[in-house]
Formats: structure tokens, C-alpha cells, sequence
């Protein structure tokens, strides 16, 4: 990448040489500003399917590895769900080291330029972070999740990125059910001990939901293609249109196939609907199908792909994450006029990420907070018309310590919409456990696992959010790594 | 990354009717009657085309396609010829319930006839006696024929323009049969919506048990998108997870047909830009450059 013409980056090289001039004690470090990251324009970018944000500078990664304290007891680490030395990586950071501090990340995280990107940093690593807490905002911590798709972005255009070494051959076999997050992880570290690993996608691309849900303008599948293709270098075999449970029972994989052990990363993958009336009318939406068309089946390549996408001028999102912030920003690229997102609680209870939200409303994504849709209300033909929708104030704190939203009777509204998204989440998918009866599930349908992620039947292991539930890219990955621990150990 | 799939032979059965065989061991050997698959005609741009097993041959490997080309994305999969890879999926859905009902009337329309055909057969190994009905709107449009024939007990064969069998609509033999004592101890019903919805109001006042397959819009085939929602006896359900065949009598029919239309007019357009293509493809191998006017559309 070349900003190098660009001002920002120019103030940046001063900025840092400034700094370098004298010893740069704690405080002079506490005093620089957390770095902005360049992006797109919000006017052009709600016109394109490019990415959003644009990365560092090199000068601008050293000035934000500067304002790092190197704290010794590292609360960042505890933080990251595959503990990555973060201290570590941004010390190399500082040193202009950037190759070495990918090689601190990727001794913990194969898939640093995806994570840099769609990992909830605000709530995890950079919550804990010692310069965040002494400046009093979570968004003054050290900018940690930039930092590290800076150093994978730096690793992958200098044509650096290393295969990971795999050990002599074993001869063993291991299943991987789902090219998502955790399969993919699992599949890299099982690989690495020599197994032979082949990894069973439904789909006809690996990524799961890294390829089928986030759009383009936020993970260039060019990124998601290059990790598999890391996998592939390493001799990891990927069945793609591969149904397990279907195409061939799980069971049989174990008891004639050959395979050792299976690991099962199949994902959420059942969308959720309000179930309030009106929903099956034509132009209601579930954000997995919406998502899937435009980014899967590229329908925004309009003439081109053969998928098409619902024309819409006025669209509701209803939901408050990261899939509805993909859904709204998705369906303003594909030319709607007017795009809001209703959700029943406040801007402070919104579980998607801070970045996506302040980028959201910046391409003029309006936000209705404490609002929920009551019915769906179709015209003639059975398109959508119109939503009712009722209004919220927040009352006394739930479990989650959240304050409920409490509807105001009498507060129904009229609003007239063309589309309805639904992005308010996802059941596990039922056909694994419905294809193979012993596996055990629990009421919500995701798969029990113990510690080690092991499931009721042996030698069958399974992560990702098809134990947890809809969680995120980065807790998949770390299920799928302990389950890759769990399975080299048997494997021994 | 393997996952493609080779088309062994192709045929034209009819003007609008393909029936391709596609090399696909383990799904040849998994399928039962009444499941489906879904193709893709390239890994980049194709539409994800949900079609019904028409037929499978596990010795060969082989599964059996039908289609008819009604868009521009069947279009494209008709132009692929054998010794090229597809994208197969499969096999989907659950297969349809078999067991020694006694008497089964099979009805199946136009395209319908298809995958109406592993069905009859699963029936009839099972020991039922199989009437079949087979409606289309024209003779050209009646595909099947000697297969099911051979199979069935009794064929009875109807178009709608009496270019064949009788000029009726499926219906009419289905109420005959129907007002028989004893009546059909179930019926079984694969085709044009339209039609599955008749079919259903004809046997239900006779209290005949009648499963509907159905065919709706679909992306994944897994459960994963909810584009294939369906409301049947007031519930929604998935066609892809929990059908495709469900109680013909508890599907809401006119809420199905209004889903099957979300994208009516852009299908439209775009089938109309494929002919538009097609027709600039023949032109450049007879060796005539296309006229510009036509290569400005079909950008």
C-alpha cells in the first residue's frame, strides 16, 4: 500500500522523528494521540464495494507502538482469546521490526490481518489496556487491533508470509467439518503435526462466514483466500460442496473413512426471525440470505452475477451488531435511499463493534434506538409496505445487568418501508445433530462439548458457534485451537 | 480444492427439457427418492439452482438431472457440455416418508414429472399399487413417459391442449379417482405451485392424504439463509431443513406463490439479456461480427 503522498502520513514521519529526538519517558508516551487510520471517504465509499478503512503508514504504526507503556503484567494479553504477546508484537512495532512482530503474532494467530479487522478490540485486548484506563476511554487504549493488521498487511504485500512448518507425515487422518474461523484453525494446527487434514465446506469457497456474512468493504476476500491458500501450501486438503451429514454421514467419516478424529465447525448458520405477523411478505429478509447474495453470490456485480438482489429504496435493519451494521451499510451500496436500524435499546448497549458504528453513521445509516418493530404490513402483491413499530424507554437492570427496554404502551408508529432486514441473530443449525443421533446438543441445539472440546461421541470434537452460539471470528478461532490441541493429543 | 463435479452425457428432451448426468459417487449413493441438489454452472457468478434428483445410478456414480431452461441461469447450465464441472451440492432435504400406504396416486406436472419418478418407483418397491397421472401443457412438455409407464399400475396422461393423453387438467382424473371406493390411501403431488395448489384443494373435501414437494427460492440448501420459508398450518418452516415435502393440506399456497415472485421482474430482464446474449454468441461463430447496438445492452 502507498499513502505515502498523503499529508497525514508525512505528519506522522515528523511527528515520530520529533519524539525520537529526546528520551521518551511514560508520560511523554501518555501524551501522544491515539493514531486515526485512514479511510475511504464516507461519500465515496457508500458508492463502492472497497474497503472502508485503509491501514496504517508505516511512521503511523511506530507513533502508535510508541504510546504502548510495555506494562510488565500485560493485562492486554488476558484479553485477546488466543492470548497473542501484544507487548511483544508492538515492541518490534517500535523497532521498525514489522516481519519480526507478525512472527510474534502468528506463534498464537494464523489469521492476524483477518483479526486486525473484525475482532471486537474495544472489548477485548484494548479494554484492559493500561494507557486507556490512565486516559479514561476505552478508545484512548493503544490502538492494538490496527497495529495488528498492520503488520499482517505488511506481511502479506512484501510477499513475507511464511507457511508454517509441518511436521513428518503421521499418517494419520483428520476430518474438519466447515472452512469457517474454527475450522480453519483447527485444521492449521492439527496439520502442523503432520496429520493429513481435509477440511468438508458446503459451501464452493472456504471462509464460512469470513466469505458468505462480513462484507467485502470491511474483509476483502482476497485476505480470506490468501490464509486458505496458506493452508493449502501447507497440504491441508479442502473438499468443497461437501454436505457432512448429508453427502456422507459424520459417523462414516470415523468408521469407514478412515479419519481419526473429527472436528465439527459448522457455525450458527439457522437465522432467527421476530416472529411477529407480516414476516413472510416479499421483502423481509434474513441478513444471513441478504448477506449471502451480495457477498457470496456478489449480486452487487450487477449484469454479472447470476443471484439476484432485492431492489430497495427504504429499508429497515432490525438489530444492534455487527451483522446489522453489515446489512444496513451492505444495502446502502446496493442503492437504497433510505437506510435505518431500529434497536430496542440504546447506542451504549449495542454489541457491535465501536468502529463499524461510527462508520455506519458517517455513510448516513440512521439509527432509531429504543424501537421494535410489532408487525410487518404488505400491500397487494405481498411486498412490504410498512412496519409498525413501537416504542421503548430503559427501565431497571436485567441479568446482564443491561437495562431492559420497557415498550410505552400507545407508542405504535406507521413507517413506511420497502425492505426488513433481520439481523437479530442465529440458532445453532440442526443439521448435523438431526443426521447424526448420538451426538449430544443441548436445548438450543449447540453441541455439548467438555473442556477439551470433546463431544458425546469419541473421537469427535467440535467448536466455534456451533457450541457457543453466535459469538465472534475470534472466539471460533480459539475453540478451534484448543480442539486441535486436545485432538494432536490423542492422536500422539 | 476439489468439489466440481463432470457431466457425463446431455440430452435435449425437449425444446425447453435437459436431462444431464453428473459424476457424483457418494450423493449416486446417498440419495433417496425425493431429495434434492443444489448446482451452481461456474464458481463465480452462477445463481445456486435448487433441481430434485430425477434419478441415480450408485454402480456408475452417477446422478440424474432434469431441468427446464426458465431463466438465464438454467439457460447457462443447458450450454455445458459433458466432460465440463459443475457445482453439485448434496444430496438436500429430507427424503419422502415411504411405506406400504396401499393405493398411491402419484400426480406430477410438466417438469414435475421428474422427480415425481424416483417417488413412483420407491412407492412401488414398497409393495404399493402406483396410479400415476402426468399433465403437461403440451406433448412436448410430457417427459417420463416410457419410465413411468412401465412402472406404474395405471398411467393416465392429460395436456392442456389435447395434443396428447386427454385435454384436461391434472384435476379432473385426480376427482374421479378421488370419488372411487375405496379411495387412493394417499396422494402424492410434484409440479407447477399453481398446480400443487389445485391438486390439494381437489383431494382435500375427500379427506385423501396429499404430500406437496416444493420448490422454492433457495440460496444455501442447509438452513443457513431462511430465503425458503414457508408458512404451513401456521407455522414457518424451511423447505430446505424440514421439507421439501410437506402435508399439501397445511401449506399456505398463496403466501408461497407471492414469495416464489420476490424477484419476478429482474429474473425477467436478466433471462431476456441471456437470450440477447445467446443470440450475439451465434452470430460471432457464424462468423458475422454482432451489431454494436447489441453489444452496448448486453454489458
Amino acid at each position: 500500500m502507498s499513502h505515502k503522498e498523503e499529508p497525514v502520513m508525512e505528519h506522522a514521519e515528523l511527528e515520530l522523528a520529533a519524539l525520537r529526538a529526546a528520551p521518551i519517558t511514560p508520560k511523554i508516551r501518555m501524551r501522544i494521540p491515539p493514531q486515526d487510520m485512514p479511510a475511504q471517504n464516507p461519500s465515496a465509499r457508500r458508492e463502492n464495494m472497497q474497503e472502508v478503512a485503509l491501514g496504517y503508514s508505516p511512521a503511523q504504526a511506530m507513533l502508535e507502538a510508541e504510546r504502548c507503556l510495555q506494562c510488565k503484567n500485560a493485562p492486554c494479553i488476558a484479553g485477546c482469546p488466543v492470548r497473542v504477546d501484544i507487548p511483544g508484537f508492538i515492541g518490534k512495532i517500535k523497532d521498525g521490526d514489522f516481519l519480526g512482530a507478525a512472527k510474534v503474532i502468528k506463534k498464537t494467530n494464523l489469521l492476524p490481518s483477518i483479526c486486525g479487522r473484525v475482532c471486537p478490540q474495544e472489548s477485548q485486548c484494548q479494554a484492559p489496556c493500561t494507557v486507556g484506563k490512565a486516559l479514561k476511554g476505552v478508545e484512548r487504549a493503544v490502538q492494538i487491533g490496527r497495529l495488528e493488521r498492520f503488520v499482517a498487511d505488511y506481511e502479506r504485500t512484501n510477499g513475507a508470509v511464511e507457511v508454517p512448518h509441518v511436521a513428518p507425515i503421521t499418517g494419520k487422518k483428520v476430518a474438519i467439518v466447515g472452512a469457517g474461523p474454527a475450522g480453519l484453525t483447527c485444521a492449521v494446527d492439527v496439520r502442523r503435526e503432520g496429520h493429513d487434514v481435509t477440511i468438508f465446506e458446503a459451501f464452493h469457497k472456504p471462509g464460512g462466514v469470513m466469505v458468505y456474512g462480513i462484507p467485502e468493504f470491511r474483509l476483502p476476500k482476497v485476505l480470506v483466500q490468501s490464509e486458505a491458500e496458506v493452508l493449502e501450501s501447507m497440504g491441508v486438503d479442502f473438499e468443497l460442496n461437501f454436505l457432512v451429514g448429508r453427502t456422507r454421514p459424520l459417523t462414516s467419516l470415523i468408521e469407514q473413512d478412515g479419519y481419526a478424529a473429527v472436528f465439527v465447525g459448522t457455525g450458527a448458520g439457522l437465522p432467527k426471525f421476530m416472529e411477529i405477523p407480516g414476516e413472510n411478505y416479499v421483502g423481509v429478509f434474513s441478513a444471513n440470505e441478504y448477506l449471502t447474495r451480495a457477498n457470496l453470490l456478489k449480486a452487487y456485480m450487477k449484469g454479472k452475477a447470476g443471484t439476484p438482489i432485492y431492489p430497495s429504496r427504504r429499508v429497515a435493519v432490525l438489530g444492534g451488531g455487527n451483522v446489522a451494521m453489515d446489512s444496513a451499510r451492505m444495502a446502502l451500496r446496493l442503492g437504497a435511499e433510505e437506510v435505518r436500524v431500529l434497536y430496542r435499546r440504546t447506542r451504549e448497549e449495542m454489541p457491535a463493534r465501536a468502529e463499524e458504528v461510527e462508520h455506519a453513521i458517517e455513510e448516513g445509516i440512521i439509527f432509531d434506538f429504543l424501537k421494535s418493530p410489532t408487525r410487518v404490513l404488505g400491500d397487494e402483491k405481498g411486498r412490504v409496505a410498512a412496519l409498525e413499530v413501537l416504542s421503548y424507554e430503559l427501565g431497571e437492570p436485567d441479568d446482564s445487568g443491561r437495562r431492559r427496554p420497557v415498550p410505552i404502551r400507545g407508542s405504535e408508529q406507521m413507517l413506511p418501508y420497502d425492505t426488513v432486514i433481520v439481523a437479530i441473530g442465529n440458532e445453532s443449525n440442526p443439521l448435523i445433530s438431526q443426521t447424526t443421533p448420538r451426538l449430544q446438543v443441548d436445548r438450543h441445539g449447540h453441541i455439548i462439548v467438555d473442556e477439551r472440546q470433546k463431544t458425546s461421541i469419541e473421537r469427535v470434537y467440535a467448536g466455534g458457534d456451533i457450541v457457543l452460539g453466535a459469538a465472534t471470528v475470534i472466539l471460533a478461532m480459539g475453540e478451534g485451537r484448543k480442539a486441535a490441541q486436545a485432538i494432536n493429543e490423542i492422536l500422539q | 480444492m476439489h468439489g466440481t463435479h463432470t457431466i457425463l452425457s446431455k440430452t435435449r428432451l425437449s425444446e425447453e427439457v435437459y436431462r444431464i448426468e453428473v459424476l457424483a459417487p457418494l450423493v449416486a449413493q446417498q440419495r433417496k427418492a425425493g431429495q434434492f441438489v443444489i448446482v451452481m454452472y461456474d464458481e463465480d457468478y452462477s445463481e445456486r439452482i435448487p433441481l430434485t434428483i430425477a434419478d441415480a445410478d450408485p454402480a456408475k456414480g452417477s446422478v440424474t438431472l432434469i431441468f427446464q431452461t426458465v431463466g438465464a441461469s438454467t439457460h447457462k447450465l443447458a450450454l455445458k457440455e459433458p466432460g465440463d464441472a459443475i457445482v453439485l451440492l448434496g444430496p438436500l432435504g429430507n427424503p419422502t416418508h415411504i411405506e406400504r400406504f396401499g393405493w398411491a396416486v402419484c400426480v406430477g406436472g410438466g417438469i414435475g414429472l421428474a422427480p415425481l419418478y424416483p417417488i413412483v418407483k420407491a412407492l412401488k418397491e414398497a409393495g404399493n399399487r402406483v396410479t400415476v397421472i402426468s399433465g403437461a401443457r403440451t406433448k412436448d412438455l410430457l417427459i417420463m413417459q416410457d419410465e413411468l409407464a412401465a412402472i406404474a399400475d395405471e398411467h393416465i396422461v392429460v395436456t392442456d391442449d389435447g395434443s396428447f393423453g386427454r385435454k384436461a387438467l391434472v384435476t379432473e382424473p385426480l376427482k374421479e379417482l378421488c370419488s372411487m371406493t375405496p379411495k387412493p390411501d394417499i396422494a402424492v403431488t410434484i409440479g407447477p405451485p399453481i398446480m400443487m395448489k389445485f391438486c390439494a384443494a381437489t383431494t382435500k373435501p375427500f379427506g385423501v392424504k396429499t404430500l406437496a414437494s416444493l420448490n422454492t427460492i433457495m440460496i444455501d440448501g442447509t438452513g443457513m439463509c431462511g430465503g425458503c420459508r414457508v408458512s404451513i398450518g401456521g407455522k414457518t418452516k424451511f423447505v430446505c431443513v424440514d421439507g421439501p415435502e410437506f402435508d399439501a393440506h397445511l401449506v399456505d399456497w398463496d403466501g408461497m406463490l407471492m414469495r416464489l415472485g420476490t424477484y419476478k421482474e429482474m429474473e425477467k430482464e436478466a433471462h431476456d439479456r441471456c437470450h440477447l446474449e445467446m443470440q450475439i454468441e451465434k452470430l460471432e461463430t457464424q462468423g458475422d461480427s454482432a451489431p454494436p447496438a447489441a453489444q452496448e445492452s448486453s454489458k
